[in-house]
């Protein structure tokens, strides 16, 4: 299935709506668990983004700490995760998997092993939260060599001439972070401006497909349905926080939240 | 093995992504945080060599934290030990009462030279986050200082006087409620405030530019030591300096001016806290808070929580200098229990006047140990860094008394 996530795009944009994304905690809040939300939620993503948990996660919001941290409570491990990848990607082999996680978790692991590792389980793509650019380039093109799309990330304190560096080392997909905030706070900017930002990426090569992610909710979802795709991490962890803190079941409530995250952008 | 270059300042022996020797440091942090880590880099560069703001730094380590801090024989502990020669440089006598005040201070004034009107900085022990609070009302600064709460609870004293100087303190209740989650908090605040806040890290850790910042600002204690040891020996005679090390800020600072020395001249010697020792007892370099460093993790890489009475130990990691120093051979590592510290504690504040923190109590427990085995030509110089009243409750806890 090469080149699945540049599909994945193609398929919305002929549909004339965004690629929506979702972002959960792999593990969160056990191996099962996650695997059956995710598969659960499928037939409404475009892709699908799986965190790595991590126990110092220094861009994180309260909520994806609380679903790393259950799925941490929970004995998660990364070979648990590819396990569960695998899982994932032998009954829906076209949805687009991404691996997002910090650094310290795959350096530990081996860049090398960790990247085979990716491609043998499925995985499609790779966010990195804290190897940015241009620390980032043999990482991205180790990606690349493994047919790997390397996700690069752009935010609203990113230069003109670095945006540019950026967009230029970029694989298919880049991803844009809406205000300046860990993920899962408020929009600080107005719609414009984050629409303004936006479309700057988009003018420098109309060609990459850029995401909009932090901060997106069902309130603000509409709004952006401009973009190319757009990523909901928080809202749904969020989610799953209430679920089970009023014993509901984070399944069926995580399946009607991204039904109505998908009913707002078509 | 890595070689130092000689003539380089320490801070300044990385490449240009930030590492040193291949191997430690980095700017491993969000994409959010690139360019105001930049712009400070550059602010940072600019005011090192710019006489009028070494004339205001200063100035205030002279007037506002009171000038050269003492350094003077340990005659009772020399005399009872029967070796080395002791001597202290007693930090602790400055207006701030730990060397993070140098630190805090100057972080302070290069906020204030960046524009900013927001200072947010993390502290385990208090020390960083007091004189941080002080600096920032001094200066008309709005400060914010990340702490965990069962720090806030084991460094009481410190944190009243933070809440006195106006600071905000914000509660940190995630992990194990320490120094590694306060400063996981506070560089979270950063990402989502760099745009008007400064960040201050309260030790030589984080991105590139944080830790140089750190150690340029603590250097000030080996520039007075050399001075001092000139003054009392006519020469740099052979030593060795004895440390503490949590992050390692103090120790930088101790040692920076030394560095070129040969170490069978100026031995170098850093002390951790034993069940927090990342670079005594052979951690792995792992990556946390934007460096990559000797740091303790478990098997899966996720970091590891550390247990030391002492709150300002207590944290997994130490700064990528460190790792520099004990990969090029130049400084040597080794670590003492919360028992030694305190007897420690009890050994010096029985023959001398000096009432040293927990802390440097892990420091004077190596010196007793060493002491004994040196010759009376030997010279010990122990970083006296921080004064103990802070942990007056916890030293009577253990050992049932405090001083006078």
């Amino acid at each position: 299935m090469k080149n699945s996530i540049n599909n994945a795009f193609k398929i919305a944009k002929k549909e004339n709506r965004p690629a929506l994304i979702s972002y959960t905690v792999c593990g969160d809040n056990t191996k099962d668990k996650s695997l059956q939300i995710l598969n659960s939620i499928s037939k409404d993503l475009d892709i699908a983004e799986w965190g790595i948990p991590h126990n110092c996660p220094t861009a994180d919001g309260k909520d994806i700490q609380n679903s790393s941290y259950r799925a941490l409570q929970n004995g998660i491990r990364l070979n648990d995760i590819f396990k569960l990848v695998k899982r994932f990607k032998k009954t829906k082999p076209s949805k687009p998997m991404i691996l997002m996680g910090y650094y310290q978790m795959i350096f530990n692991y081996g860049d090398k092993k960790f990247i085979r590792k990716c491609k043998e389980t499925g995985v499609d793509g790779l966010i990195v939260v804290d190897l940015s650019f241009p620390d980032n380039k043999n990482f991205a093109k180790l990606c690349k060599r493994n047919s790997i799309c390397f996700v690069q990330l752009i935010a609203p304190t990113t230069t003109l001439k670095r945006m540019k560096e950026i967009i230029k080392s970029s694989h298919e997909m880049i991803y844009m972070i809406s205000t300046i905030s860990t993920t899962g706070s408020k929009l600080k900017y107005s719609i414009k401006r984050i629409v303004k930002n936006y479309n700057v990426i988009k003018k420098i090569k109309p060609s990459k497909n850029v995401v909009i992610g932090f901060g997106i909710t069902e309130k603000t979802i509409s709004n952006l349905r401009s973009a190319d795709g757009l990523v909901v991490g928080s809202a749904i962890c969020r989610e799953i926080t209430r679920s089970l803190k009023d014993r509901q079941n984070p399944v069926t409530n995580v399946s009607k939240l991204v039904r109505k995250l998908k009913n707002k952008i078509i | 093995m890595i070689k130092l270059k000689k003539k380089t300042p320490l801070i300044d022996q990385h490449d240009r992504s930030g590492f040193y020797g291949n191997k430690f440091g980095g700017n491993y942090c969000a994409e959010t945080m690139r360019k105001p880590i930049e712009d400070l880099s550059v602010l940072f560069e600019k005011l090192r060599k710019d006489r009028k703001f070494l004339k205001k730094r200063d100035h205030y380590f002279k007037h506002y934290l009171g000038g050269e801090t003492p350094f003077f024989k340990l005659e009772n502990l020399t005399r009872y030990l029967g070796g080395a020669q002791i001597w202290c440089k007693d930090v602790s006598a400055i207006n701030g009462d730990a060397h993070k005040a140098y630190h805090a201070t100057v972080n302070a004034l290069i906020c204030k030279e960046s524009g900013k009107r927001y200072i947010a900085g993390d502290t385990g022990a208090g020390m960083f986050g007091k004189n941080l609070a002080m600096a920032a009302k001094k200066m008309n600064l709005k400060c914010k200082i990340f702490m965990g709460t069962k720090d806030i609870s084991r460094q009481a004293p410190n944190v009243k006087f933070m809440r006195d100087a106006g600071a905000e303190v914000v509660p940190v209740d995630s992990g194990s409620k320490t120094l590694v989650d306060a400063v996981s908090e506070c560089m979270r605040h950063y990402v989502a405030n760099c745009d008007n806040t400064h960040l201050a890290v309260g030790s030589a850790i984080g991105c590139n530019i944080f830790l140089k910042i750190c150690a340029w600002s603590t250097s000030q204690i080996s520039r007075e030591l050399k001075k001092q040891l000139i003054k009392e020996f006519g020469e740099i005679p052979k030593l060795k300096l004895i440390n503490v090390i949590g992050g390692g800020s103090s120790a930088l600072g101790f040692w920076n001016e030394f560095i070129d020395f040969d170490k069978k001249h100026v031995e170098l010697i850093g002390v951790e806290a034993k069940y927090a020792a990342p670079l005594s007892t052979n951690a792995k370099v792992a990556i946390l808070h934007g460096a990559a460093q000797y740091c303790l993790t478990d098997k899966e890489g996720q970091i590891a929580e550390t247990h030391s009475l002492s709150a300002g130990l207590d944290y997994p990691g130490s700064s990528p200098l460190h790792g520099l120093l004990k990969d090029s051979g130049r400084a040597q590592y080794t670590n003492a229990s919360d028992k030694e510290a305190l007897a420690a504690f009890k050994l010096i504040t029985k023959l001398e006047d000096i009432r040293p923190s927990l802390e440097p109590a892990h420091a004077w427990s190596e010196c007793i140990r060493l002491a004994p085995k040196l010759k009376k030509s030997d010279v010990l110089v122990v970083n006296n860094c921080g004064k103990g009243y802070k942990d007056k409750k916890i030293y009577i806890e253990q050992l049932g008394y405090y001083p006078k």
